[in-house]
């Protein structure tokens, strides 16, 4: 097929009327929906609404709760592990903290327990890849503090629980928009990087969903950039991380308390029985899962492990029903289908348009409704444009911010958009980009208190693993603050526990073996195991003639 | 406008093109357009180690290549590069490369402390072959330059997009670990050349004094449809940058 500039010629063709409305629409102010409006698009078109894509859970805590069907499935599972094969009197590693998960949310707890006067290496953090593969990292377009005198924790905490459809937890919020201020403090005091002006204050933009510019960014590299200072700090610390070593079950001990996990070595494929005083559960959300069959913006590992062996324990989960499809993930071209455009983008100036090159929704809704927008647009009103492989999807009219900020602009804030097009061919300065929504974040999850303690004695959680904060919805650059407002928490409380002197009883798996009954009794019949670790992309052809022969 | 709709609707069927790739050696028959990445899972890997973000951003997929008659080694992130037919490649998971121990509070922003924590930037000899290996495009060689010159600003501002792949490390005839000296300059700027936010300072003042304590209070109790009624009468502050 032949590409004049990065597009198949038919879509030059949509790309010049873009091009003809442009100076128009640059005046053009699309008029905000109504709450009304806004439910009935939500209801009608936002692919949580679908009653074909959830189930309500059979067994365990949240009983009767909707959720994904593929979320339900991890639930309604046999362990990964045979408990019977796990020898829980020879302890590899022995510690006051356990943290499972090496992203933001694990690596801030640490720091902070560290500070709050647990040695480093009575700290472990285990995690399923690399200590950094996490969503952490690839959040681009910024993180939220109310910080400007326009701005307050008044309008912050409105945002979010306007943004969240008013389910969320409000103590959680409080937490979220006050503790905001303290945490950029700490990120200026490390050396993060921010983008700033002369005088030091923050460059601050809109999101989705904010009445008030607050979102602190530096470059589209926000994400990277916070969680490279944090791991470098970790480092320096001297902080233990055992990688590639995902938790596969909780242990308990005999008081019920959470006392440690076990990990399974990926590599050399054997366990290891940790036990600890206080675990924090910092696994992240469920992109990988591929919820109602989306494409994600998440990293490799996102496969809700943490929900799978924290329900088994005994957990409580909530607004599991909620998933979030961010608004722009990339729909061309195929070989980064799904991959995340940051909102910035938006936040900048760019409209979303139709294949005619006209606005259907004010661009800076929250997420929930400029998906529901776009997936209207493309699949009830036929307007979006059609990709060479069959996706549909709409323009983000780019270049409008190069009109709006002077040439550079893009380059400038937006580098890592601009590198991603460019490598196939695409200069978003130019040309606009086309997008449709992508599975980005796990709403709900773990229920926490403003302790980060979970239902579960000896169970603390942060970040994308809990739910309550950000209720059915969560607006932009949230996800960042989150991570750190109580990836923090759960660092100093785990290790006040440990500092109050807990005694942590004989090691058990029984509550492996109940949940097992609780499957057989609810009449769960399945060969599914959970939690799953990785999705498995490799090609039909070869599965068709794998066999596992032990070498 | 009636005649482009009707062109708009004509989609191109696009035909399973086969291009023929070497990975570690051995030839595999692989999609063309596929990514290196999906291509090797096409093929019947499954990752464990050399997939992290798959979006660009972790630098875990890190590749290098050649085609045959070609002397050229090519480095790529596998996971945002397309497969060519004959591409004879290996990942690179993992670089060994010490990263220096520091309290960030006590380094002073000079030459002279980042040359007592990466000694070897100064066995630099300027053959750029660092940033011929850099997926990103960095001008990684400037960015030394820069930091042995004491330029902590310029050497920041150079390395911002690293994604600290390692590649650069792994190609250095002066065994330099390029990304880990940046990481440091880095948080010298940030730290020590940004001026500290004196809005920032004043409300966290007031939060701490518990001027917002009330108020949040009040919301907190509010029902929902008190908080619904606030929420749609807010005033939205004009789309733009705020600086």
């Amino acid at each position: 097929m032949k590409l004049i500039r990065g597009y198949p010629e038919y879509m030059r063709e949509s790309i010049e009327m873009v091009e003809k409305t442009r100076e128009r629409r640059l005046k053009e102010v699309y008029r905000r929906l109504s709450a009304d409006e806004k439910e009935e698009l939500l209801r009608k078109y936002h692919p949580d609404y679908r009653p074909e894509g959830k189930r309500p859970i059979k067994i365990g805590p949240n009983k009767g709760d909707y959720a994904p069907h593929e979320v339900v499935d991890l639930l309604e599972a046999h362990p990964l592990i045979n408990p019977d094969e796990i020898d829980l009197s020879q302890i590899d590693y022995d510690v006051d903290i356990l943290i499972i998960g090496g992203g933001g949310a694990g690596t801030v707890a640490a720091l902070w327990a560290n500070y709050e006067g647990i040695p480093a290496e009575n700290i472990l953090i285990a995690t399923k890849l690399r200590h950094g593969d996490a969503n952490s990292i690839m959040a681009q377009g910024g993180i939220q503090a109310a910080d400007r005198p326009e701005d307050s924790p008044y309008w912050h905490y409105l945002d979010v629980i306007g943004g969240g459809h008013f389910a969320n937890k409000p103590e959680l919020v409080k937490i979220l928009v006050t503790d905001a201020l303290l945490i950029m403090k700490w990120h200026e005091e490390l050396g993060v990087m921010y983008d700033k002006d002369d005088n030091g204050e923050f460059i601050e933009r809109p999101g989705g969903g904010t009445c008030r510019n607050r979102l602190h960014s530096a470059k589209d590299y926000t994400g990277l950039e916070i969680f490279r200072v944090i791991r470098d700090e970790a480092r320096n610390r001297d902080i233990p991380v055992l990688e590639f070593s995902p938790a596969v079950e909780l242990i308990k001990d005999e008081n019920g308390n959470i006392a440690g996990a076990v990990l399974y070595n990926m590599e050399t494929r054997q366990y290891y029985v940790v036990r600890a005083k206080a675990t924090i559960l910092a696994t992240g959300g469920f992109g990988r899962l591929h919820i109602q069959g989306f494409p994600t913006t998440n990293h490799y590992g996102a496969t809700a492990d943490g929900i799978v062996i924290a329900y088994r324990a005994g957990a409580k989960l909530r607004d599991m029903d909620a998933t979030q499809y961010h608004p722009t993930g990339a729909a061309y071209p195929e070989q980064i289908v799904g991959l995340l455009i940051t909102e910035k983008v938006r936040g900048m100036g760019a409209q979303l348009v139709n294949k005619y090159g006209e606005q259907f929704i004010y661009p800076l809704e929250p997420r929930d409704v400029e998906s529901a927008a776009i997936i209207r647009e493309c699949y009830e009103l036929n307007n979006g444009v059609i990709t060479p492989t069959g996706m549909r999807g709409v323009w983000l009219d780019s270049p409008m911010i190069e009109i709006i900020h002077g040439e550079g602009a893009i380059q400038k804030n937006l580098a890592a958009m601009y590198r991603m097009f460019k490598r196939f061919g695409i200069d978003m300065t130019q040309d606009p980009i086309l997008v449709f929504p992508t599975l980005h974040y796990m709403n709900g999850g773990v229920e926490i208190n403003e302790y980060a303690q979970t239902t579960v004695p000896g169970l603390f959680a942060a970040g994308e693993v809990t739910g309550g904060v950000h209720g059915k919805n969560r607006l932009m650059g949230n996800s960042l603050l989150d991570y750190n407002v109580f990836g923090r928490r759960a660092g100093i409380y785990a290790a006040k526990r440990v500092k109050r002197g807990v005694t942590v009883g004989k090691l058990t798996l029984q509550h492996v073996y109940d949940y097992e009954k609780m499957l057989s009794e609810a009449g769960i019949v399945t060969d599914r195991k959970s939690p799953i670790l990785l999705p498995d992309y490799r090609g039909k052809a070869v599965l068709a003639r794998q066999i596992d022969l032990v070498l | 406008m009636g005649k482009s709709k009707a062109a708009l609707k004509e989609v191109e069927k696009p035909k399973m093109e086969m291009v023929t790739i070497y990975i570690m050696g051995k030839a595999y028959k692989v999609p063309a357009g596929l990514t290196i990445m999906k291509a090797m899972e096409y093929a019947g890997y499954r990752f464990i180690r050399g997939a992290g973000c798959r979006a660009g951003f972790c630098g875990a997929c890190a590749t290098i290549y050649r085609f045959k008659d070609d002397y050229k080694l090519y480095m790529a992130l596998a996971c945002q590069t397309p497969v060519e037919d004959g591409m004879y490649l290996t990942q690179i998971p993992f670089v060994p490369a010490n990263k220096a121990k520091y309290d960030i509070n006590k380094v002073s922003p000079t030459a002279s402390s980042i040359i007592r924590y990466y000694p070897e930037i100064t066995r630099c000899v300027s053959c750029n072959t660092c940033t011929k290996a850099c997926p990103q495009e960095l001008n990684v060689m400037d960015y030394i330059q820069a930091s042995l010159r004491g330029d902590i600003e310029t050497a920041a501002k150079l390395s911002f997009d690293c994604i600290q792949c390692g590649l650069c490390a792994a190609r250095c005839p002066a065994e330099i670990a390029h990304y880990h000296v940046a990481q440091l300059v880095r948080r010298l700027y940030a730290k020590y050349y940004l001026k500290p936010s004196k809005n920032l300072e004043k409300r966290l003042k007031e939060i701490q004094e518990g001027k917002y304590e009330e108020m949040l209070n009040k919301l907190m109790k509010m029902s929902k449809e008190e908080l619904k009624k606030l929420y749609e009468s807010r005033e939205i502050e004009k789309v733009g940058v705020s600086e």
